[in-house]
């Protein structure tokens, strides 16, 4: 299994992620390793196997729809990159 | 007195042989002479140990405080620690001081434990030799040319140095066994939703669990005891009652059935590494534990599932890392995508990228089914041979590594080298149960460590086996030449 | 061309819960940027989501009253995309096992006529944050308050054929989340947006046309305004041989018209899976059941019954009914008047055109339905008359005390002591002589139109406070003489 440079530079646009040139030559290479080595799964029959997900297979705790946190806004905008009025800012969004 | 165990050190602490305060005092200074060499801590918290320590005393004078009271320990840079810089071996989080406390680290914290610092990692856990962190490679203290084992590679060095009585570690797919082995230490993997993955800082969350690594099982049962137990933070954390980590140590291991499965000794293994297992195994069998072989046949399958899965999961784990709310941002955003293009391109390392491009490409449109939902019905095959295998034996022993430690810089190259390395640890956490590295030799000067794997919630049996076999055995009391130094 | 519209609706409600959907930070609209999030809506390291109990149960709640099967095994899973008002990066909703699955509603239109709406599922989800466009230093700023709120997101069919029938749907929507309890209904504050997915296809073609989607409408004008600015602007194109452009689109009321989202036009590739932090739902039928058994009154049942309790026409139920607190005022209000055709054409006459005039909300309403009732009862016994009653009801609305006090300051008793009115009627036959012998000498069909003026002038006489019902008889006889 090889993928070529255009996949590779579509999914770091997916995952957000600045590739140049040379980088992505180089993940074309070690990304088509490992999908050769996952490959392999393609072998196997899994017909009628149930995928697992959690190991334990446990089913959803339920929390009682009570307010337990309160403002603690300046603690956590003490690590924001910017921020400005109680907001976190980023470049412009435009809709 | 940096030799000692958790038991002794805490007698020692109520006799007032020594203060914990001397003792934390005992541990800085071996730091500040031995990391250097290692590397092994990102950072070191001196001030709020010292702090922490003289609160431990005065809590011993008062007659209080649990056996972990005073004791100095090291934490994963994973844990988020309040008020303390949590890295998580990333440039990504550089300068991110978390407003809040993981589970784990609060109840070792409550339980008067005193905080050393923050050790190393592979960047985001990924990584089986501590090569991709951010803040340097670490070095094994048993030979400082050779790496040791990772992700939690900083937590096993200063275990191994002592640079710590004991540390934290997390194993999502052998990050506290494999490191264990190559440093000589002991390391248990608890059963997934044993210990809270809350304040954790998730790779991949269905595997991911932390664990205690130290000298000896006994140390390792001290910390568990602190460390698990149900958690209504975590979804995942079980509700199963917990059992006493250190009663059962002592019970004889007559009649132990051991399982030897047959895919754990085939090619690739070390024949040295294998020997020593094997002589190991042997001990056991003086110890009254009677020894079958066993089949896992989907073993080899657990390496593709396991590289689906964990990508996958961490992919859209670490997407919350984006410049936003705490961690690094690029320097003049052009805007909004240059900043997430560009922040996210120089905050994560290069195999960081590597397995979130992984991931991202196994959850994309059209190869959803072929990649991850196929990895998680392997899954279940994988688990389903464990579950077998378990209703004829009651652990299942091999290797934990194919070989010792190996030189830094000798895997670097070879994008899947280092995957297969992890053929024997990887299907411990798809099947989620609990598993060990316990030192059962050498092979030349580098230790080896046995795995030991159990049935689901069987930590107390594991440890109990692992502790019977130190009782007979001194591989886990031997100490490198470089921590003898200081 | 003669172009059939076809219309899809997803509708984002978001539930009344106390706390979020993942978390114990508060829920509320109007608080100061960020104050109401932890570690779990900031998408914080380590951060870990656990499932609100309350809002399971209002989903269930609301899958009953649309017919729905539940689903007894449902899954979060992780929509992934980034945007600065999604700190996780991923949307945790519900993809392949949503929480109430297939049901339907019949909606009533205008013209009495009913139409089934199939509703695809519903499924819970998390709200994302807002991106606040002021400048703050030519940046954007985010507020994460809403993020983690609790939503049901309910997806109709392509069922829907036109606007009218849209907002009747949204409008049922709305009626059944607000009778359930389970939203505050407040769309001006953002409580429930609308998707609409809108195409057109030549009228008697089976296959769909190429749809739009247009995001987050959120009134019910707007959402007809909505509509129909689409309908004509996919029409235009149509009918000048161009393509739609599958694309998302948002409404501009200043300008009616609809308009390209550029954010959205990176075509995504979600990567739909299932959350691994986020274990599956397993229902017991007996949690299910005991969630139906305590289901409230629903809108239709709430207008069979006013048809078959208080006798009222399928018109008035209906309208009566729409709204849960106007169906609340109603029966408050009637409690002390006991004649429910009276307070029916009260409440959706006098009482909605107050209402209106003021844009008030009828639990606004300066005048509440205890005693509003109390007037309506002053009419029922005759102490006032209708027109007088009108006079009271807005004293009452400017707040000059109850309806008692403001007949009484105001000496606007109605006059019912038969002598009183004898003699009245004898003067006002008095004075008006040339009439009275008119009268008298007219034919008995002449005679009823010029009784009129009889009643007038003892109206008059009275300043209006004269019992017509008491007038009426005793003129008619006296006239005869």
């Amino acid at each position: 299994m090889s993928i070529d440079k255009q996949d590779v530079l579509k999914i770091a646009h997916l995952a957000r992620l600045a590739l140049n040139e040379e980088d992505a030559v180089q993940y074309q290479h070690s990304l088509s390793s490992v999908l050769s080595l996952v490959e392999q799964m393609q072998s196997v029959n899994t017909d009628g196997v149930e995928p697992l997900s959690n190991p334990l297979e446990m089913t959803q705790r339920l929390r009682e729809d009570v307010v337990t946190e309160s403002n603690r806004r300046e603690e956590f905008l003490a690590n924001a990159p910017q921020t400005e009025a109680g907001l976190f800012l980023v470049p412009k969004v435009i809709d | 007195m940096f030799e000692q165990s958790i038991s002794i050190l805490a007698q020692k602490l109520r006799n007032k042989d020594f203060s914990s305060v001397e003792l934390t005092r005992t541990f800085l200074d071996r730091i500040a002479k031995l990391d250097p060499q290692l590397n092994s801590y990102i950072s070191i918290s001196e001030d709020l140990a010292l702090k922490q320590a003289k609160a431990a005393d005065e809590l011993l004078a008062n007659g209080q405080g649990s056996s972990l009271t005073g004791i100095p320990v090291a934490h994963k840079d994973l844990f988020c620690t309040q008020g303390t810089l949590t890295t998580c071996g990333s440039k990504m989080l550089h300068n991110f001081v978390p407003p809040y406390e993981s589970t784990v680290t609060q109840r070792i914290k409550e339980a008067g434990a005193v905080m050393l610092g923050k050790t190393n990692m592979d960047e985001f856990a990924m990584g089986s030799s501590n090569e991709n962190s951010f803040y340097g490679a670490v070095k094994n203290p048993w030979n400082l040319d050779t790496v040791p084992g990772g992700s939690s590679g900083g937590s096993a060095a200063v275990v191994a140095a002592g640079l710590a009585v004991a540390a934290t570690g997390t194993d999502t797919g052998g990050s506290i066994r494999q490191p264990a082995s190559f440093c000589g230490i002991t390391g248990l993997k608890p059963t997934y939703g044993r210990v809270s993955r809350f304040g954790m800082i998730a790779f991949a969350s269905s595997l991911d669990q932390g664990g205690p690594m130290a000298k000896s099982a006994e140390d390792c049962a001290h910390l568990l005891q602190t460390m698990a137990g149900f958690d209504e933070k975590d979804s995942t954390s079980s509700e199963t009652e917990t059992e006493d980590y250190l009663t059962n140590l002592n019970t004889p291991l007559t009649g132990l059935k051991i399982g030897l499965p047959k895919e754990y000794f085939g090619d690739g293994l070390d024949s040295q590494v294998a020997e020593t297992i094997m002589t190991a195994v042997k001990e056991f069998e003086k110890l009254g534990a009677t020894v079958k072989e066993i089949s896992l046949p989907n073993l080899q399958l657990s390496i593709p599932s396991y590289y689906v899965i964990a990508p996958s999961e961490a992919s859209s784990n670490l997407s919350r890392f984006d410049g936003v709310r705490f961690g690094h941002r690029c320097e003049d955003p052009k805007d909004l995508l240059d900043m997430y293009m560009r922040t996210r391109a120089e905050g994560f390392g290069g195999e960081v990228q590597k397995r979130i491009m992984v991931g991202t490409y196994a959850l994309s449109e059209g190869y959803y089914d072929a990649y991850y939902l196929k990895a998680q019905k392997i899954r279940r095959l994988i688990k389903n041979d464990f579950v077998a295998a378990l209703s004829e034996v009651d652990v299942i022993m091999g290797p934990v590594a194919p070989t010792t430690a190996f030189a830094i810089g000798s895997k670097t190259d070879d994008p899947v080298a280092m995957y297969l390395e992890d053929i024997y640890t990887l299907s411990v956490n798809l099947a989620g149960i609990p598993a060990m590295s316990i030192p059962a030799g050498f092979v030349g000067d580098m230790p080896v460590g046995l795995q030991i794997m159990g049935n689901y919630f069987a930590e107390a049996k594991l440890l109990n086996v692992a502790h019977q076999f130190q009782q007979h055995t001194d591989w886990h009391l031997q100490t490198p030449t470089m921590a003898k130094g200081a | 061309m003669n172009w059939e519209v076809v219309i899809g609706l997803e509708i984002h409600t978001q539930l009344s819960t106390k706390s979020k959907l993942f978390s114990g930070a508060a829920v509320g609209f109007g608080a100061e940027p960020n104050t109401q999030t932890t570690l779990v809506d900031l998408g914080m390291p380590g951060a870990l989501p656990v499932l609100n109990k309350e809002a399971l149960r209002m989903a269930v709640m609301f899958g009953h009253a649309i017919n729905a099967e539940i689903g007894m095994h449902s899954v979060f899973a992780r929509k992934n995309y980034f945007y600065p008002d999604l700190p996780k990066g991923y949307q945790t909703s519900q993809m392949d096992h949503p929480i109430v699955g297939k049901g339907y509603l019949d909606v009533m239109l205008d013209d009495g006529s009913t139409s089934r709406i199939g509703i695809t599922r519903a499924h819970l989800e998390e709200d994302a944050g807002k991106s606040l466009h002021e400048d703050f230093q030519g940046m954007t700023g985010i507020d994460l308050n809403r993020s983690s709120t609790p939503l049901l997101e309910i997806v109709s069919e392509p069922d829907i054929r036109s606007a009218k029938e849209a907002v009747a749907y949204v409008k049922m929507i709305h009626s059944i989340v607000t009778y359930l309890g389970i939203c505050d209904g407040n769309m001006a504050e953002g409580s429930m947006r609308c998707d609409i997915n809108l195409s057109l296809r030549p009228k008697g073609q089976e296959e769909y046309g190429t749809r739009t989607e247009i995001k987050n409408v959120n009134s019910f004008r707007f959402i007809e305004k909505a509509i129909y600015t689409e309908i004509e602007r996919q029409a235009d194109i149509l009918e000048d041989g161009g393509r739609i452009i599958q694309e998302t689109r948002l409404y501009d009321p200043d300008k009616n018209e609809t308009r390209s989202m550029r954010s959205k036009e990176d075509a995504n590739d979600y990567r739909y899976f299932p959350c691994p932090d986020l274990l599956p739902i397993e229902l017991t039928q007996e949690y299910v059941d005991q969630i139906k058994a305590n289901l409230p009154e629903l809108p239709n049942q709430k207008a069979a019954r006013f048809q078959e309790e208080y006798k009222l026409s399928e018109y008035d139920a209906g309208v009566l009914s729409a709204s849960r607190a106007m169906a609340d005022y109603f029966e408050q209000a009637n409690e002390s008047v006991k004649d429910a055709k009276l307070t029916a054409n009260w409440v959706m006459g006098e009482l909605s055109k107050l209402l209106n005039q003021e844009q008030l909300e009828i639990t606004q309403s300066p005048v509440n339905a205890k005693a509003f009732g109390e007037l309506l009862s002053r009419v029922q016994d005759n102490t006032i008359n209708g027109k007088t009653a009108k006079d009271v009801l807005q004293a009452m609305w400017n707040d000059e005390g109850s309806a008692d006090e403001i007949i009484e300051a105001k000496g606007l008793k109605q006059v019912t002591d038969t002598g009183a009115i004898e003699a009245m009627i004898q003067e006002i036959l008095d004075a008006n002589a040339t009439q009275v012998e008119q009268y008298r000498s007219a034919d008995p069909d002449k005679q009823k139109k010029m009784i009129g003026f009889f009643v007038g002038q003892v109206m008059k006489a009275s300043q209006g406070k004269a019992n017509p019902g008491i007038v009426n008889p005793i003129l008619a006889k006296m006239l005869k003489g």
